[in-house]
């Protein structure tokens, strides 16, 4: 099969690649790159977009899928299309399943189910057993199946000792600690400390019960040398204090979330509780360090959190909701709409951010834009006007407080793995 | 001049106009609660449900009795939280309450913002007796009524709430009420239990009664909750009584007219001594009287809106 990108920008700031032309991708390798024969265009599908860029895959790198446990709220494959649908070609699903990803037949049976999917999905495993907090999980073997990453996501290692074994012993495979920033005495509350959360009345987490983890945490790596990620950043301090490390030469990387850098807890005063999520939406001045973050390579990565929930977890009382919120279909949109076009950052640099540097803080290789590469691309239309329609997300939850919103930017199509996603859905190329 | 909203969901945000037309109506309503008898018609044929999700006798029957008084049909749901949570959903429990036709709901739930996803799930009338932390209007309504009734006016008094600010929803339902009405609204209590950002709703913070007791004219006085884990906001009880309970000593050694309220119940020899609960400042049963009257006009304005 043939497929051909027709007169298409093609940026990809890794290679320093930023260039229209032609792209001619046979049986899922690009096979050649600029001005087309009359040959080239034989038994070829033909794509005109116009104003798209062809970008690198993107890859959000923290997703949870509900498989096993809730499949009644996402399956790996559901969560794929969603991932299609959103414009990434890769996602790394997290390990808080019921029961956790915790071993080497549950490593190789996610990556199993979704081996025929255009979506690459990459486990991250438990860093200690159930993600209980007592010991490391068998990390050499669940490394060997195939684990990309370490995580207790969803809350964080609290034993210093655990952690600090954890730290060095994927540290030996290269690979990353991922934690959520938590510290569970000082956060028992739904949303953020603040004059909002007084004026509402809510238990509150205060942003300290984040930093103080992400202090101690910074300070294990320090001493252990070991690969830190601190996921979905959420206040100034911690912005701070990732930078503080950076520059002192700490192995440590970071992401922050679309609701992280577009809503802040004013948002709460609805009492929507698809505004409760974890961490809790914070104040403006957060959002304005996190997008400083963003422009000064502070913050690595954007990834969605993409938390998919039941009607009957959201559509109760606001203390008794879960947290979290769907993202997979919304995050482009978001970082297009909220980033890009706010002149916060340009299309290269979101390109870092979703899909060169999700791969470099994970050790994987960066899909090329060239010849005799494997396609692993996304087709951007960064100027596309829609609106947000949970009702046609592909994911089973519809969990967004964006429903209705107007956003500009969108993936157009996807191709991976000798497969393409366009609005009319998947084929092989 | 109808009132600004069809629903009592909290003071925040409400006019002084209403404030003062709820006021002055349940002057009225006062007025009725002393006659022999003590019924009007005004409701007669509107249907009433107390829907409480969190054990408050004294709260439900004072609404029950208010709507008595007002000739309303009255049924009552009580129920705990524990119970909904593993069985019927609230949404399904006001649901079904709601297909039953009634015109009002009065709710008490744990969760801050219950009665504001009522509206959103219901058609009736939401009045809030009690969400979380968060409000409690009927209480300030009633409080504000009782030092009115006394002290004869709000605008340019000096009150202070005392206790628990932060685990309070009586505190935040006073503070902005009093505070459209024109007073000067003080808190007091130990730092551990003031919330976050509170001197920015344009309130002072005072960490010592002698102090409160001296620069007020009202002291609001609010229940500590004796089930609270010791250790975690105050040493003790017996520390909290020692250092910010409002004992008849300190009262007099003030040498000059204080008002007390207190919402009740009391912890007497907690924050309030027994002397103070029965002695000459305070207006505690009063409060309780106004209650009626003020819940007889919140209903009323809300239930003859069209
Ligand atoms: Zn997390």
């Amino acid at each position: 099969m043939k497929i051909i990108l027709k007169d298409i920008r093609l940026l990809n700031p890794e290679q320093d690649l930023d260039k229209t032309a032609d792209l001619l991708i046979e049986d899922g390798v690009i096979s050649k790159i600029g001005n087309l024969e009359a040959a080239d265009l034989n038994n070829a599908e033909v794509f005109e977009y116009e104003n798209t860029v062809v970008v690198p895959g993107l890859f959000d790198m923290h997703v949870h899928l509900r498989e096993p446990g809730r499949e009644d709220e996402e399956t790996i494959k559901s969560g794929s299309n969603a991932a299609a649908a959103g414009g990434f070609t890769s996602i790394a699903c997290m390990p808080n399943t019921k029961p956790a990803i915790d071993s080497a037949e549950f490593v190789n049976s996610i990556i199993m189910k979704s081996a025929n999917h255009l979506v690459e999905v990459l486990p991250v495993a438990a860093i200690t057993p159930a993600r209980e907090g007592d010991g490391l999980a068998p990390i050499a073997e669940l490394v060997e199946a195939g684990a990309i990453a370490f995580s207790d996501d969803e809350k964080a290692v609290k034993n210093a000792s655990v952690l600090r074994a954890a730290l060095e012993y994927t540290n030996m495979y290269g690979k990353t600690v991922i934690e959520h920033c938590e510290d569970s005495d000082l956060s028992e509350g739904v949303m953020n400390e603040s004059l909002v959360s007084t004026m509402l009345g809510l238990p509150s987490k205060p942003t300290i019960s984040e930093e103080i983890v992400v202090m101690r945490d910074i300070a294990l790596a320090e001493y252990t040398g070991g690969k830190l990620h601190i996921a979905h950043v959420s206040s100034k301090r911690s912005v701070e204090l990732v930078r503080e490390a950076k520059a002192r030469g700490v192995n440590i990387t970071a992401e922050v979330t679309p609701h992280h850098f577009s809503l802040t807890d004013e948002a709460v005063k609805t009492f929507d509780t698809n505004y409760r999520v974890n961490p809790p939406l914070r104040g403006k001045e957060d959002v304005e360090a996190i997008l400083e973050g963003l422009k000064d390579g502070t913050i690595d990565c954007i990834a969605s959190d993409h938390s998919p929930r039941a009607i009957e977890e959201k559509d109760v009382e606001f203390i008794y909701a879960a947290d979290g919120m769907v993202g997979l279909e919304t995050s482009l949109g978001l970082a297009l709409s909220e980033l890009v076009h706010k002149s916060v950052l340009d299309l290269a640099k979101l390109t870092e951010l979703m899909a060169i540097n999700p791969r470099k803080v994970l050790g994987l290789p960066v899909p090329k834009i060239e010849v005799g590469a494997k396609a692993e691309l996304t087709v951007l239309d960064p100027d596309a006007v829609w609106t947000v329609d949970v009702k046609k997300f592909k994911s089973k939850s519809k969990n967004s407080p964006f429903d209705k919103k107007l956003l500009t930017g969108k993936s157009v199509a996807v191709i991976n793995r000798g497969k393409m996603f366009t609005e009319d859905g998947f084929k092989d190329i | 001049m109808p009132l600004s909203s069809k629903h009592l969901l909290g003071m925040h945000g409400v006019p002084a106009e209403d404030l003062n037309m709820i006021l002055d109506t349940a002057t009225t309503f006062r007025e009725v609660l002393e006659r022999p008898i003590k019924k009007v018609p005004t409701l007669k044929g509107k249907t009433i449900v107390n829907l409480f999700f969190e054990n408050s006798t004294r709260t439900r029957i004072s609404f029950e009795l208010a709507q008595k008084r007002l000739s309303a049909d009255t049924i009552n749901f009580s129920t705990s939280t524990s119970s909904t949570k593993k069985g019927e959903t609230f949404k399904d429990t006001v649901k079904n309450i709601e297909a039953m036709k009634v015109d009002m709901i009065v709710v008490r739930h744990e969760s801050a913002g219950v009665p504001s996803y009522l509206t959103k799930i219901s058609d009736a009338n939401i009045i809030n007796a009690g969400d979380g932390r968060h409000e409690h209007p009927t209480q300030a309504l009633l409080d504000i009524y009782s030092i009115r009734e006394k002290l004869g006016k709000i605008a340019g008094l000096k009150v202070c709430i005392v206790g628990d600010i932060a685990h309070s929803r009586v505190a935040l339902s006073n503070i902005y009420a009093l505070k459209t009405l024109g007073a000067e609204v003080s808190v007091c209590g130990p730092a551990t239990m003031i919330p976050f950002g509170m001197e920015k709703l344009g309130v002072k913070i005072i960490h010592n009664i002698d102090q409160a007791i001296a620069e007020n004219d009202v002291l609001n006085v609010l229940r500590i909750q004796l089930e609270r884990k010791a250790g975690t906001t105050i040493p003790s009880l017996r520390e909290y009584h020692n250092y910010f309970g409002v004992t008849a000593e300190r009262l007099e050694k003030n040498n000059k007219d204080i008002l007390i309220l207190h919402p009740g119940p009391i912890n007497r020899g907690v924050e309030l001594s027994s002397e103070v609960a029965d002695g000459p400042y305070q207006i505690i049963l009063d409060q309780v009287t106004n209650g009626v009257a003020v819940r007889m006009s919140v209903l009323y304005l809300l239930g003859t809106m069209n």
